[in-house]
C-alpha cells in the first residue's frame, strides 16, 4: 500500500489543468496512463533517472478509477489533496455555493475520530 | 539594530479576496462585516510603519512535496512570484509579485543555524496563499520587501508544538540582532479549528467552537504554557483534521513572547472556520 503514490497522483493531476479535465472525463483511463507513464517520475529529476518500484495496489487503483472519495479517505490519502482536486472536478456541477463540499462531507459522515492516518 | 515594529498573527482565509471584491448578487452577506474588520486590522500594521515584513506561513503542497519535505524553510531570494494555478482556480486569487530582502534572509539563516535550528532554504520560491492572504488583508500595496518562512503544518510527521514556539522565539531574537536600522514587522498566519476533506468540513461555523474560544484566549493573553500544556500533535486532530495550522499561531506566540498580551484582538465567526486577528506592539516600538 502506498499513501505516497495516491498523494502523488492527486498532486500531479491537480496542478495540471489538462489532466484535471482528463481525469474528470476518463478516470480509469487516466489512472492507467498515469501509473504506466508518470508514477515513477521523480519530480524535478530527469526521466532517465526515474524510480523503478512505485505502483498502486488493486484497491488504490480502483478507488482512483471510480472517483471514490470515501475509499480514498479510508486509505489515508491526504485530505487536503483529495478535497482540492475533487472541488476542481465536480464543484461546477452544483448550483448552490458549497453544494459539492457539503455533499462531500455527507459522504464521509460514517467516519468517526480518529480518522485514518495520513502520515506517509 | 533592527526594531520589531509589530508582531501580527492572523488566520489566512483564501476566500477573503473574492468575498471582498465581489459586488451585487455575488457579494456574500458577511462580506461587509468582514471587510470592516480587516480594514481595522490593517490599520494596526500601517500605524507600525514597517520597512520590512517577515511572513510566516505554510506551503499547501505547491512547491514543497513529499519527496523532499523540509520542516522549516527560509526563503532567500531577491524576488518572489506568488499564488498558484489551483488557488486561482478555487479561490480566484490573483498572481502576485514581491521584492525580497536577501540580507535579512541571510541573517535569519546564519543566526538560526548557529542557534540550533537546521533551517532549509530556497533561492527560488513561489509562495502561496498562506503568505499572500495576509498581504492582501494587511498590506495590499505589496510595497515592502519580504522574507517568507515556511513551516510544515501539513505533512506528518511534524515537529513537536514546542519547536514551533522555539522557532518563533528564535526569529524574534535574530531579527532584533539584525544590524540594520529598519523597522521589521513579523506576521504569521495559521488556523483555529478547521476541517478540510473530512465529514465536519464547511459547517455553519468552525468544527470546534470551544477549541477556538480557548485558543483565542491563549493567544490574546500570551499564555504559551497553557497552550503547550493542552496541545499535542495527537490532540490537534480532535478539533478538526486541519487544525495543525494552529502550530503557526503557537509560533507567533513565541515571537510575541510569553505572557505578552496582544494589543489588538478581534475575531469573526464565519461559516466553516473562525477568523482571528492579533497584533502586539513590542515595548519601545510605538
Amino acid at each position: 500500500m502506498s499513501k505516497y503514490l495516491l498523494n502523488k497522483f492527486l498532486y500531479t493531476i491537480d496542478r495540471d489543468p489538462e489532466l484535471v479535465e482528463r481525469y474528470r472525463e476518463d478516470p480509469r483511463g487516466t489512472v492507467e496512463w498515469w501509473e504506466a507513464e508518470r508514477a515513477n517520475l521523480i519530480l524535478n529529476v530527469p526521466a532517465s533517472e526515474q524510480t523503478s518500484w512505485l505502483k498502486f495496489d488493486a484497491v488504490e487503483r480502483e478507488a482512483l478509477a471510480t472517483h471514490d472519495i470515501p475509499k480514498l479517505f479510508e486509505l489515508g490519502a491526504h485530505t487536503f489533496l483529495t478535497l482540492t482536486l475533487f472541488i476542481a472536478l465536480f464543484e461546477r456541477d452544483y448550483a448552490e455555493p458549497l453544494g459539492f463540499q457539503l455533499e462531500y462531507a455527507q459522504r464521509l459522515s460514517h467516519f468517526t475520530m480518529p480518522y485514518p492516518d495520513i502520515t506517509t | 539594530m533592527a526594531t520589531i515594529a509589530a508582531v501580527i498573527a492572523s488566520t489566512h482565509h483564501p476566500f477573503y479576496y473574492r468575498a471582498s471584491t465581489s459586488v451585487g448578487a455575488d457579494r456574500p452577506p458577511f462580506a461587509d462585516e468582514w471587510v470592516a474588520k480587516i480594514t481595522a486590522f490593517r490599520e494596526t500594521l500601517t500605524r507600525a510603519n514597517p520597512d520590512v515584513l517577515v511572513l510566516v506561513g505554510s506551503d499547501h503542497f505547491h512547491q514543497l512535496w513529499l519527496d523532499n519535505m523540509p520542516q522549516f524553510l527560509v526563503g532567500k531570494a531577491p524576488f518572489y512570484d506568488a499564488n498558484w494555478y489551483n488557488e486561482e482556480r478555487e479561490f480566484g486569487l490573483p498572481k502576485m509579485f514581491f521584492k525580497g530582502d536577501e540580507n535579512l534572509s541571510a541573517h535569519i539563516l546564519r543566526s538560526g543555524l548557529d542557534a540550533g535550528f537546521d533551517l532549509a532554504f530556497s533561492n527560488e520560491l513561489r509562495i502561496d496563499h498562506s503568505v499572500t492572504c495576509p498581504m492582501i488583508t494587511l498590506r495590499p500595496e505589496c510595497d515592502l520587501p519580504i522574507v517568507p518562512i515556511y513551516t510544515n503544518i501539513f505533512a506528518p510527521p511534524l515537529p513537536q508544538p514546542k519547536r514551533y514556539v522555539q522557532l518563533g522565539q528564535m526569529i524574534r531574537e535574530v531579527v532584533e540582532s539584525w544590524p540594520a536600522s529598519l523597522r521589521v514587522a513579523i506576521i504569521g498566519t495559521g488556523h483555529l479549528s478547521l476541517e478540510l476533506g473530512g465529514p465536519r468540513q464547511f459547517g455553519p461555523h468552525g468544527p470546534d467552537p470551544e477549541f477556538d474560544r480557548k485558543a483565542v484566549d491563549w493567544i490574546a493573553s500570551g499564555d504559551i504554557e497553557k497552550a503547550l500544556g493542552e496541545v499535542s500533535l495527537d490532540s490537534l486532530w480532535e478539533p478538526g483534521n486541519a487544525t495543525h495550522g494552529f502550530l503557526d499561531f503557537m509560533l507567533m506566540m513565541g515571537v510575541a513572547g510569553a505572557g505578552e498580551k496582544a494589543d489588538y484582538v478581534d475575531s469573526l465567526d464565519l461559516f466553516h472556520t473562525m477568523e482571528a486577528y492579533f497584533t502586539w506592539y513590542p515595548k519601545g516600538a510605538k
